[in-house]
């Protein structure tokens, strides 16, 4: 297994209240607001968000570093901003 | 002057209720137009036609109202923008396509140029019935291949490697089939479970899958008057030239076995499903 930084969350955004297409925009919208370097968590449902954002974020050129599972089944996706 | 209807439908000209009038069926292949194309194509429906053109539901275009006595004037007008006549009838028809790996995030293969190849090696080859091909990049299926004669899929073989790996667990939740498991920082592919989407190698954040591009394809699906659900013979598999090989197997055997109208799934019923299979199955074979 590769090396994996520690990290400290900066900012975190809730999304489990939105359907696509506006996961994707509120996630695009917070890692925004963040610098380069920034460590954004992002607080999503099982389902359509936890198979689709992760993908559309790093397609977007961040940087994800870990996709936690809570208990009570939503997911919490770890990223750090990359450089415009 | 006599109208020979057969040579006119040949050339993608369809007879229309008003006598002496038809719509010009386009040639387009995978769905794509130039904008250079689209002003030959507008030129001809503001001078000869009524101002409007038809979208097909196979991803064609028709410009309706064309006059007989227009016809070669029409056809040099559209020769100036790179714009030829398509054809209906027995033959080949349009091979369809979705927009491909070029720019859809989730196409596993380059749909465009393969509905190019297709086009070159089978278009307006004549046949007993009409035959259609249909591409699509992936298992999202946006141009529903089993509905074709010969539908086919892009998909793709996965290799995960664990040096790249950050076990952040991404592609376990990006698999719909629940093929993936993450343990102690080991990922598993349950290979009987992968569906060959390549969803997990797009997700993953770090490069850690390698991915092969390769073809699902489908035999004898068709969904006018009867409805069929295109078949899936052969596995997975990566090589073109096997692709072309086993589709040249189904377009000759609907060639020397198909009666007049028929569809390949007709023709396949009449010789014996089984049977068919088998010979997909041997030109599969052929070189391994």
């Amino acid at each position: 297994m590769a090396e994996q930084s520690e990290y400290k969350i900066d900012e975190t955004v809730d999304i489990t209240g939105v359907v696509c297409p506006v996961t994707f925009v509120k996630t695009k919208v917070a890692l925004e607001e963040l610098d380069e370097g920034q460590i954004l968590a992002v607080h999503m449902n099982d389902g359509e968000p936890v198979q689709n954002v992760p993908r559309s974020v790093k397609d977007e050129g961040h940087k994800i570093l870990k996709l936690i599972g809570n208990e009570d089944g939503t997911w919490d996706l770890i990223v750090r901003k990359a450089g415009a | 002057m006599a109208v020979d209807y057969a040579t006119l439908k040949k050339g993608g000209w369809m007879r229309q209720k008003q006598k002496d009038r038809f719509a010009l069926r386009i040639h387009v292949v995978g769905g794509t137009l130039t904008a250079e194309q689209l002003i030959g194509i507008q030129n001809v429906a503001d001078r000869f036609g009524h101002g409007y053109v038809h979208l097909t539901a196979r991803q064609s275009l028709e410009i309706p109202w064309m006059k007989l006595e227009d016809i070669e004037e029409i056809k040099k007008e559209l020769a100036k923008y790179g714009v030829s006549p398509s054809v209906c009838g027995p033959r080949v028809r349009t091979t369809t396509a979705c927009q491909g790996s070029t720019t859809c995030p989730s196409a596993c293969i380059d749909t465009q140029d393969l509905a190019k190849k297709i086009d070159r090696r089978y278009f307006a080859r004549e046949l007993p019935g009409k035959f259609k091909f249909g591409c699509t990049g992936c298992r999202n299926n946006c141009l529903k291949t089993e509905e074709n004669d010969i539908g086919i899929k892009g998909a793709e073989r996965v290799e995960w490697s664990e040096n790249a790996c950050i076990a952040c667990g991404v592609c376990v939740k990006a698999c719909r089939e629940g093929a993936i498991t993450l343990k102690d920082g080991m990922i598993t592919i349950d290979r009987d479970r992968c569906s060959y989407c390549g969803r997990c190698a797009k997700s993953c954040p770090v490069g850690a899958y390698t991915e092969h591009p390769g073809y699902l394809v489908s035999f004898g699906g068709l969904f006018g008057n009867h409805i069929h659900r295109g078949k899936q013979i052969v596995p997975f598999f990566e090589s073109e030239e096997t692709l072309f090989r086993i589709c040249d197997t189904a377009v000759d055997f609907f060639d020397q076995n198909a009666k007049a109208g028929d569809r390949l799934q007709f023709a396949i019923d009449r010789y014996g499903q089984e049977r068919f299979d088998d010979l997909i199955r041997r030109a599969f074979s052929e070189d391994r």
